[in-house]
């Protein structure tokens, strides 16, 4: 699951009501900001306090702060309101002038994905997650990583395919044996897409604490070197008929048949 | 069950009939000396003050002291057609050709909770509690209105004010309404406590009049333990409600 950190692009935290997926999220957000990344957070769905809460301060000194929590339509009209609701927020991140490789955490996407046009977001996500801080740097490694909290339940098939086309990593949590897990689809570029489960725990502090497990019992590929199991093995009948057994049923009289002894 | 500040209480429920915990709330609040902040759209005020006064609590003293601020949607919906307005009227939507968004319903509720520094005795912590947010899909509102709606409720009375949130949300379960699907579900991510009231699978029973599940969330925390869930059975009598773990109703037993 470091490897999500690893590469840039867009990565989709698929969560739901039953596994909820702020917490992975703030927990990748502190590993981001302990590797010396500055971290832009755009936050709609709960406080500042609520979102801040269980970081220490190296971490909260990193983190660059959007709230569209608090007046995100305008209502109250005492100037707090973010300047352009939602959309003037991800453009403020759009225009951000910092160096060096950033973190993007946007939480909710589904927020978002309900009170923006599908398209619209689609193309803002689109120039977030591409930008390259050099141009003309030829290093493979992006400098960009879009985080975006999707709580799947909510968008329907249309929206999430078009989410899904345009994220380099699908994160969807859920349960594997009664521990939270992550199933990870990364789509690279050029390379074949994989899968990968992995059980983890978030301790109080928002470190993320990775766990061997088992493998899943769903395997998508089968090992070419297991044998394949023989179905005839461990029968407790016959297929098939010995010359004498066949013989002797040959000869049988059935009972609905007409002979000259009846 | 202990009353924390800043929470967001669900109420759901589906194949049966879930006002008995709106009662339940109204109540409670009363007795803990809150100040509650009633969205009924659903019944009449006598209904609910008849039902009150079964579980011990006086709404029209609650009113006159100025604890409790009822918005009695049946009745003042007709006056938003029959009475000429200063100010946008509370349920001003279901006059307007095109479902706008409920920000009038959210400054009623916003200066029926602000603290008034009049020298008496201040009220606990406000409550607001809606009976149901359903009904608003049905009267033309947008889901997303709805959701934010409840997302301005929430900045107020459970961020700004420290205090909770009760809403009843109906689920229409296999009647694919997506609308409320959508609106149960963004609520529920937004929740720190839900109960839903669920009716038996084998259909209506005499003893036993449904069963609760209750789901304990945190939607900011780390959830190095998950998230508790619990589900009892329930019997509603004339003025309480009884509830046993799962097949250990006395009527069985």
């Amino acid at each position: 699951m470091l490897d999500l950190l690893a590469v840039g692009g867009l990565v989709l935290l698929r969560d739901s009501v039953e596994w909820e997926g702020r917490s992975l999220l703030k927990a990748l957000i502190k590993k981001s900001a302990l590797c010396g990344e500055q971290v832009h957070i755009l936050s709609c769905e709960v406080s500042e306090e609520e979102f801040r809460e269980g970081f220490d301060s190296d971490v909260n000194n990193r983190l660059v702060y959007y709230d569209l929590f608090r007046d995100p339509l305008n209502w109250s009209k005492t100037g707090e309101a973010f300047p352009g609701g939602p959309l003037g927020a991800l453009r403020a991140i759009c225009k951000r002038t910092d160096s060096g490789p950033v973190t993007i955490a946007l939480d909710s996407l589904s927020w978002l994905l309900l009170h923006l046009p599908c398209t619209m977001l689609c193309q803002t996500l689109h120039a977030l997650s591409r930008q390259d801080v050099c141009p003309g740097d030829s290093s493979p490694v992006r400098q960009v990583r879009v985080l975006g909290l999707l709580h799947e339940e909510l968008h329907g098939p249309g929206p999430m395919a078009a989410l899904s086309s345009l994220a380099q990593t699908e994160v969807t949590l859920s349960c594997t044996m009664g521990q939270a897990s992550a199933h990870i689809h990364c789509q690279r570029p050029r390379q074949r897409p994989t899968h990968q489960t992995q059980l983890f725990s978030i301790l109080p502090d928002f470190s993320l604490d990775l766990q061997e497990g088992p493998p899943p019992e769903s395997q998508p590929h089968l090992d070419p070197h297991t044998p394949p199991v023989d179905p005839m093995a461990h029968l407790t009948f016959n297929l098939r008929l010995s010359n004498k057994e066949r013989e002797a049923k040959d000869s049988l009289t059935l009972p609905f048949q007409f002979s000259s002894e009846k | 069950m202990s009353a924390e500040a800043g929470k967001l209480t669900l109420l759901c429920d589906v194949k049966t009939d879930g006002s008995f915990l709106v009662h339940h709330f109204l109540s409670f609040y009363l007795k803990a000396n809150c100040k509650v902040c009633f969205v009924a759209l659903i019944q009449s005020f006598s209904h609910y003050n008849i039902v009150g006064q079964k579980l011990g609590v006086n709404l029209t003293m609650a009113r006159e002291r100025g604890q409790l601020v009822f918005l009695e949607g049946l009745k003042s919906s007709v006056d938003v057609f029959f009475q000429a307005q200063k100010e946008p009227h509370p349920l001003q939507f279901l006059r307007e050709a095109n479902a706008g968004n409920l920000q009038p319903l959210y400054e009623f509720v916003r200066e029926a909770l602000k603290p008034v520094n009049n020298g008496e005795a201040a009220w606990r912590c406000p409550v607001l509690l809606v009976d149901d947010l359903s009904v608003l899909l049905s009267l033309g509102m947008g889901v997303v209105a709805v959701l934010d709606f409840i997302h301005y409720c929430r900045v107020a009375v459970c961020w700004e004010l420290k205090g909770n949130m009760v809403v009843l949300v109906h689920d229409s379960d296999d009647a694919e309404d997506e609308e409320n699907d959508i609106l149960l579900n963004g609520l529920s991510h937004q929740s720190h406590l839900i109960l839903r009231a669920e009716g038996l699978a084998t259909g209506f029973c005499r003893d036993v009049h449904g069963q609760l599940r209750i789901l304990w969330r945190r939607p900011s925390q780390p959830t190095a333990q998950r998230d508790r869930s619990l589900t009892y059975q329930y019997k509603i009598q004339d003025k309480s409600v009884s509830f046993f773990a799962k097949g250990m109703s006395p009527a069985v037993l």
